[in-house]
């Protein structure tokens, strides 16, 4: 019999049952929560009559609406301000652990659960957000479920679950300087395309990948989803393990070195059998910059905007110049030739301390140049934002020309005041690059934050490698 | 959740790719706590020429006479016909909720996002996957033929044309049941509470950690 993988094990440790059409109850063991997707799941487990299974498994934070402003001032926007009450309300009526917005511990769902150690090797982990998919890195099964969902963990700690496939994704060979996380996935959707994960669970692996830091590793399984992957995993090994020793919910004493012999065979057997495998050779990759409306329109840095004319497949021709008529662009312009107007650093794939750090040093000593409108700098969580400052990466920012926030989602998706303009383009860490995802008219090219820093700097798209 | 068995209805095409959730329902609409009322802000950014806020009377906004859903002859439409990985992106549900508020029962696409697809048959609405060179066949269909209707039956699985064509889709059986009765999932989980907690003793025992 052949060996089992990642996905396979933390699927098999999760089944309460199997009915005869495969159908699976899938116990949870951590249930994030924010206050987008859950005030009308409450509001249904309210009206049924029912009580949350077991809220020591929740944890909730307020992020996706939050200003990155003057936050002493409470919320301006009413029909935000109610959101968030609403969830600080649900959390004291069922007695949920809740990180409100004034608390340090405040930031992204998907940056504090691996911070606090809430994330652990071996869970299985969901949220009412796609971006859940981030905490596969640590050998984590998890994914992001819709608000009914959310409803039914809520009420049984359960989920029901059919089994995904298994892909393979191996990064093999070393990065080169100025290649980052965050380049490597871009690559990865660029190749799959946007529905190429659609039905499996991504496995990363490869030395690339084992060489990258725990940040690293979650930038990459952030994306998971935008090659349509509800999941993405890494096997642990002693980077997971170091990473998570120490955190506030981590487990200390003997129930530590319990759960460390566990987390070693979090990973696939050499035997294991994939549906599909995906091979990249990471000498290969350079900084990524893309030029559409989808994350799977990507070109390399020393590239150019392709021209759909070129393009045998007429429905994706349509679809390239539909995205070019959006993005205001012409076939064949270097993409160091896109000026931009905005730029954001911070989401959930690009705003831990280790991101911040690259995109500072790739300011080396300049300034935000004269057409930039706005360069914001948001960190993932409260503590990331104390971290920098002990490191004095505000200082470096602020005297650049950034503006230096809050921790929140902020103009990922532009649900607070943070946003583009109608027509304006943008530099963005984020990870989605649809129409109107930063503001409704808004032009963005996800990058990396070195990447975005850089052209702030310059301007327009420069290759970091080369920069400075 | 409303029992979903038969359907005669028009068929709207909305003739791109990958289209996701932000566009299904921009975010500005996801600040509300209900989950009702997001039908007049379906395709927010596409249907209408102005910028939309949660609150506001849409019935005075200018609409955008290119966009299938204003077009008079799909006024009524019940199905509506996408390409390839409909409602990718974002896990919001408040899509589905749109499309349902709006009228929708049935989508019909070669392929869908998971996330989108799970959300559908929570919410009564019943996505259909039918092969790429069909999907293409009813595209040109709708839009060669006015008042174009599809009848889709649930219990026999499949899709006929008004030329009398019928053409069978897959739809996981526990699903299909949950559809066909208009059951609340949450109920059926609870009726296995006993292996749920014999599953917590066990898993408890093992690994302790996961329970602090």
């Amino acid at each position: 019999m052949a060996g089992k993988t990642l996905y396979d094990k933390l699927w098999d440790a999760h089944v309460v049952q199997t009915d005869a059409g495969g159908t699976s109850l899938l116990y949870i063991d951590r249930h994030l929560v924010h206050e987008v997707t859950s005030p009308q799941a409450f509001e249904g487990l309210r009206m049924a009559g029912r009580k949350p299974w077991r809220t020591s498994s929740v944890l909730a934070v307020p992020d996706h609406n939050v200003p990155t402003t003057a936050r002493a001032a409470g919320i301006t926007d009413p029909v935000s301000r109610v959101q968030i009450e609403t969830l600080d309300q649900n959390c004291a009526e069922y007695g949920i652990t809740e990180f409100k917005m004034n608390d340090l511990r405040q930031g992204i769902v998907h940056v504090i659960g691996p911070e606090q150690g809430a994330t652990l090797p071996g869970m299985t982990v969901v949220c009412g957000d796609s971006h859940t998919s981030t905490h596969g890195a640590f050998g984590a099964l998890a994914f992001g479920i819709g608000t009914s969902e959310v409803e039914h963990v809520l009420a049984t700690q359960c989920l029901i679950q059919k089994k995904s496939k298994n892909m393979l994704v191996r990064v093999d060979g070393k990065l080169r300087p100025g290649v980052t996380a965050k380049d490597i996935v871009l690559a990865i959707i660029g190749k799959m395309g946007t529905a190429g994960g659609t039905g499996y669970t991504l496995e990363f692996a490869g030395e690339a990948i084992r060489s990258l830091s725990m940040e690293g590793r979650m930038s990459i399984c952030n994306m998971a989803i935008e090659a349509g992957a509800r999941a993405g995993v890494i096997g642990v090994d002693e980077t997971t393990v170091e990473y998570v020793q120490g955190r506030p919910y981590a487990p200390t004493g003997d129930n530590w070195d319990l759960a460390v012999a566990s987390w070693f065979d979090l990973h696939s057997d050499d035997d294991a059998q994939f549906d599909k495998t995906l091979i990249l050779n990471a000498a290969d990759l350079v900084p990524q910059v893309t030029w559409g409306t989808s994350p799977e329109m990507v070109v390399g840095v020393d590239g150019r905007v392709p021209d759909p004319a070129a393009e045998a497949d007429k429905s994706k021709a349509n679809g390239m110049q539909r995205a070019l008529d959006y993005m205001d662009l012409k076939p064949g312009t270097a993409i160091s030739d896109i000026h931009v107007d905005k730029v954001f650093i911070g989401s959930c794939t690009n705003s831990r301390i280790e991101d911040l750090r690259a995109a500072a040093s790739a300011i080396r000593g300049g300034k935000v140049a004269a057409n930039i409108k706005q360069a914001l700098v948001v960190p993932g969580s409260g503590l990331v934002k104390q971290q920098a400052e002990q490191e004095g990466l505000d200082k470096v920012f602020v005297a650049a020309g950034f503006e230096w926030r809050e921790p929140g989602c902020s103009m990922c998706l532009a649900m607070n005041a943070d946003r583009l303009e109608p027509g304006e383009r943008c530099a963005s860490t984020s990870n989605r690059n649809f129409e109107g995802r930063q503001g409704q008219g808004g032009r963005t090219h996800l990058v990396s934050p070195a990447m975005a820093a850089a052209a702030a700097i310059a301007g327009h798209f420069v290759d970091v490698r080369e920069f400075g | 959740m409303e029992k979903f068995t038969t359907l005669q209805a028009l068929v709207v095409p909305l003739d791109r790719p990958n289209v996701d959730t932000d566009a299904i329902i921009p975010k500005q609409f996801l600040k509300s706590i209900r989950r009702s009322g997001f039908g007049p802000n379906l395709f927010d950014e596409w249907r209408y020429l102005d910028h939309g806020e949660p609150d506001q009377d849409n019935s005075g906004r200018p609409l955008n006479p290119d966009f299938a859903l204003n077009q008079a002859r799909y006024q009524g439409a019940r199905i509506l016909l996408g390409r390839e990985n409909f409602g990718c992106g974002s896990s919001r549900e408040h899509a589905v909720w749109a499309l349902e508020d709006f009228g929708f029962r049935v989508v019909i696409a070669p392929s869908f996002a998971d996330i989108f697809f799970n959300n559908c048959f929570k919410n009564g609405v019943l996505p259909i996957v039918l092969d790429a060179a069909k999907v293409d066949a009813l595209f040109k269909a709708v839009e060669a033929t006015q008042g174009y209707e599809l009848k889709i039956d649930l219990v026999a699985q499949t899709v006929t044309t008004p030329a009398g064509n019928s053409w069978d889709f897959e739809v996981d059986a526990f699903r299909k049941h949950c559809l066909l009765e208009g059951l609340d999932d949450i109920g059926l989980t609870l009726q296995h509470a006993e292996a749920i907690r014999a599953y917590e003793a066990r898993r408890r025992a093992e690994a302790p950690w996961l329970f602090n």
